[in-house]
Parts: C-alpha cells; structure tokens; sequence
C-alpha cells in the first residue's frame, strides 16, 4: 500500500514538468535559450538535450550534497556546480558533435545563467531526496525538450518551410523569414502561451462543473 | 539537546566561517578537476576533427586536390611551413600524383553578425576561384546562413574570375567576376565577396610564380 502511494508519487514528480508545470509554457523559465536558439526544430532539440543533461547532473548532485552545504554559501556552490558541468558538456561536444557545437555557439555556455537549473537547484534538489530530484530533473529536461521542440518546429516550417532540415512545403512556399528572427520568437511563444492557458482553463472548468454536478 | 532544536525552528544552527570557506574552497577544487580533466581528455579529439575539418575543407576547395602543403608567410617571403616559422597561412594544393594545382586561401571578415571565416580555392594558372567553402559563421538562421547553405551562392564561386575584382550584383549577372547577392541576405552576400577580396588583395601579389611552386610534402618538402 505505501510502496504504491510512494511510486504514484515519485511517477508525479516525473510528470508534472512535462505538462503541469511545464518549465517553459507554465511556469515561464529559461526565456533565453528558448527564444534565441529555436530558430530550427535541431536546434532546439540540441540545445534541450545540452540543458538537460547539465539539469539532471547538477539536480542530482546538489541534492547529494544538500546536507553539506552550508545554507550560506549554497548559491555560490551551486554556480560552482552547474558552472562545472556546462563546462564539461561545452568541451564533450565539441569533441563529439562539432557541428552541433558551432551551430549552439554561445548559447551553449549560457546554458549556466538558465533559470529553469538554478530554480530546480534551488526550489526543488536542495529539499529533496536524490531520487525525487533526479526524477523532477528529467521530467522538468523533458518539459524543456518538448517546449523548445514546439517552438523551434513551427518556427522552422513556417519561417523556411522546412522540419529538422527537410524541405516539407516545396519551392513555391514564400517563408515567413520574421519566423526565424527574433521578433518571431515572441510571437510564437505568445502563441503557445496561449495554447497551454486555454488547455489549462478548460480543464479547470470541467474540474469546475463535476464538481457542481456531484453537489 | 532540546534547546538548539528550539532555537532551529527559527534560524539556522550558527555555522563557523572557515566551513563557509572550506566548503566553498573544496568544491571550487574538485571542480577545477573536473574541468582541467574534460579539457584534457577531450583535446586530442577536438584538434584532430580541426586538422581533418581543415583538410577536407581544402580538398573541397580545390577540387581534385588529395595532397596539400601550408605555407606560412613570415612577412617577407612565402615558403613551406617550418616548425619555428609563424605568421598566416596557405595550403599549396596537389593532385595525387603531386603535380600542383593551386592554393586554398583562409580569410576572414567581419559579417552580419560577427566575423565570418572561410576559405577558397584559386588557381594561379588560370587565375579563377575555383570553391569557397564558410568555415565560421554566426549569419542569422534562414537568411544569412545561406552563405554556406544556398548551393546557388556557393555555386557562384566555383568559377570566379577575380580579376579587376569579385562584384556582388542584384538579379542575375553574367560577367565572369560576378556573383549573385542572395534575396533577403544582401549584407552576408557582400560580407563573404569583400572577405575574398581582400584574401585576393594580401596574398595573390605573395605568391611565388608559376613553376615555382613548393614541392608536395613528402618530396623534399615538409
């Protein structure tokens, strides 16, 4: 019985990051990347696999280390933390994915100031088992991968008519090139915005009604 | 016992100042380790794919081209690269039988965005660009980023005449030195023909003349 409870709870700490909680769309985290590097559907999936690794690794290990850090010094451990594993992740991929690498450019580095590690680092690893904070790490990684996905793919189609670089609307298609600039990058964001708020209020008022029926 | 579990309900036990620096100063090592250990490891790889990069690129450059040879101008002459020797560099082109073919030409200029570094191919003999291939560039995605993703463009510069000079035109140009600007990149477009120009401009008038180019590497030369 309490190993179930324990396990639909541990399956929630996954899944809220994806959907509920999305780190993107709901709570409104990591502006940066997701506005500057979804220009191309590969992008964004690069990007949010960079991102994710470093949120898995430094979740997991500032939460091992939660009882050890003074809570003074615990900002400045965690910059030292996450600084290292971007660090890490910048020299791995140069050496593996070149091509990726040149594409992220900067941004790979910036992956440092993302708020969504910093906020998990704070708000969630530094009160939580390791266990709850690897799974909240990879549903909230999850959550990033999906939100920059769904911007960089319509940005990609509607701003060069093309999905992960394959041509899907033909010659004749005149691109929105305001897609693939920064200006675009507001707009579709505004629009998924949109999208998650309408999902989530009408969800909430057919939550609403059955609980009127069942009154 | 039950007092200072009293007293932390409110505020945190009092934690002596050299555990706030110990912590920090141990942290702070353990990361530098790990950051010195990744950058070691990953060296090797990240210098070979630079080297190979760098060759294929000269290969593509140059069409034909199997053998290359840098040649280092040390500001005075042009010779084949020596270990003590440093200044910007060329790559003297052979075919696999070791005849020379041209050069493949780095150069590099500030783009839309930021610099832009590519490299051509040029044949002395018949004094065209043969290729021109971006090995650098933050161009904005979908507009400027046709400079190496528009086959059109880089299509232009596999038979370029560089003499007076390269010119960037609007709409279709026929003469042998032109190139078609790209719609919507018009800025990248002259970005990447003044680059090649000024490549042409420091180096044609340092090249050796012709039948007396290096030997290929390996025969007598590097």
């Amino acid at each position: 019985m309490a190993t179930g409870k324990d396990t639909s709870q541990l399956y929630e700490e996954f899944v809220k990051g994806i959907w509920k909680e999305n780190p993107v769309f709901v709570i409104v985290l990591g502006m940066c990347p997701t506005l500057a590097v979804t220009n191309s559907a590969i992008n964004g999936v690069a990007m949010a696999a960079a991102t994710m690794f470093v949120l898995v690794g430094s979740s997991l290990l500032i939460s091992l280390l939660r009882n050890w850090i003074p809570n003074q010094v615990r900002i400045s451990a965690y910059i030292v933390v996450i600084a290292t594993f971007v660090t890490v992740v910048d020299f791995s991929l140069e050496a593996i994915a070149p091509k990726v690498h040149r594409e992220l450019g900067a941004f790979i580095a910036l992956i440092v100031v993302n708020c969504i590690i910093m906020g998990r680092a704070e708000a969630f690893a530094a009160k939580n088992t390791p266990m709850r904070s690897l799974l909240d790490a990879l549903g909230m990684g999850l959550g990033f991968t999906l939100a920059l996905l769904l911007m960089g793919s319509v940005r990609e189609i509607l701003g060069n008519g093309s999905l992960f670089g394959i041509n899907l609307l033909g010659p004749h298609f005149e691109s929105w090139v305001i897609m693939i600039l920064p200006p675009g990058g507001f707009i579709m964001l505004g629009v998924w915005l949109l999208v998650f708020a309408a999902f989530k209020e009408r969800k909430q008022k057919k939550r609403l009604e059955a609980e009127r029926r069942a009154a | 016992m039950s007092e200072s579990s009293a007293t932390s309900v409110h505020e945190a036990p009092p934690v002596k100042s050299w555990v706030l620096v110990f912590t920090l100063t141990l942290l702070g090592l353990i990361s530098g380790l790990c950051i010195v250990g990744a950058f070691q490891l990953t060296l090797p790889t990240i210098t070979s794919n630079k080297a190979k990069a760098l060759r294929a690129a000269v290969f593509e450059v140059v069409p034909g081209a199997k053998q290359m040879q840098p040649m280092v101008w040390d500001g005075s002459a042009l010779a084949a690269a020596a270990k003590d020797v440093v200044g910007s560099t060329i790559y003297a082109s052979y075919d696999s039988a070791g005849v020379f073919m041209g050069y493949a030409i780095p150069a590099e200029g500030p783009g839309f965005q930021d610099n832009i570094r590519l490299i051509y191919g040029y044949l002395p003999g018949t004094k065209r660009i043969v290729g021109m291939k971006v090995l650098e560039s933050r161009e904005t995605p979908g507009l400027g980023d046709k400079i190496y993703k528009d086959d059109k463009f880089v299509g232009e510069f596999r038979d370029l005449a560089v003499e007076p000079q390269v010119v960037v035109v609007k709409g279709h140009g026929a003469d042998p030195n032109q190139v078609d600007a790209i719609t919507g990149a018009t800025i990248s477009s002259k970005s990447v023909v003044k680059i090649v120009n000024a490549g042409n401009e420091s180096w044609l008038p340092r090249l050796p003349a012709p039948g007396q180019e290096p030997p290929p590497p390996g025969k007598g030369g590097l």
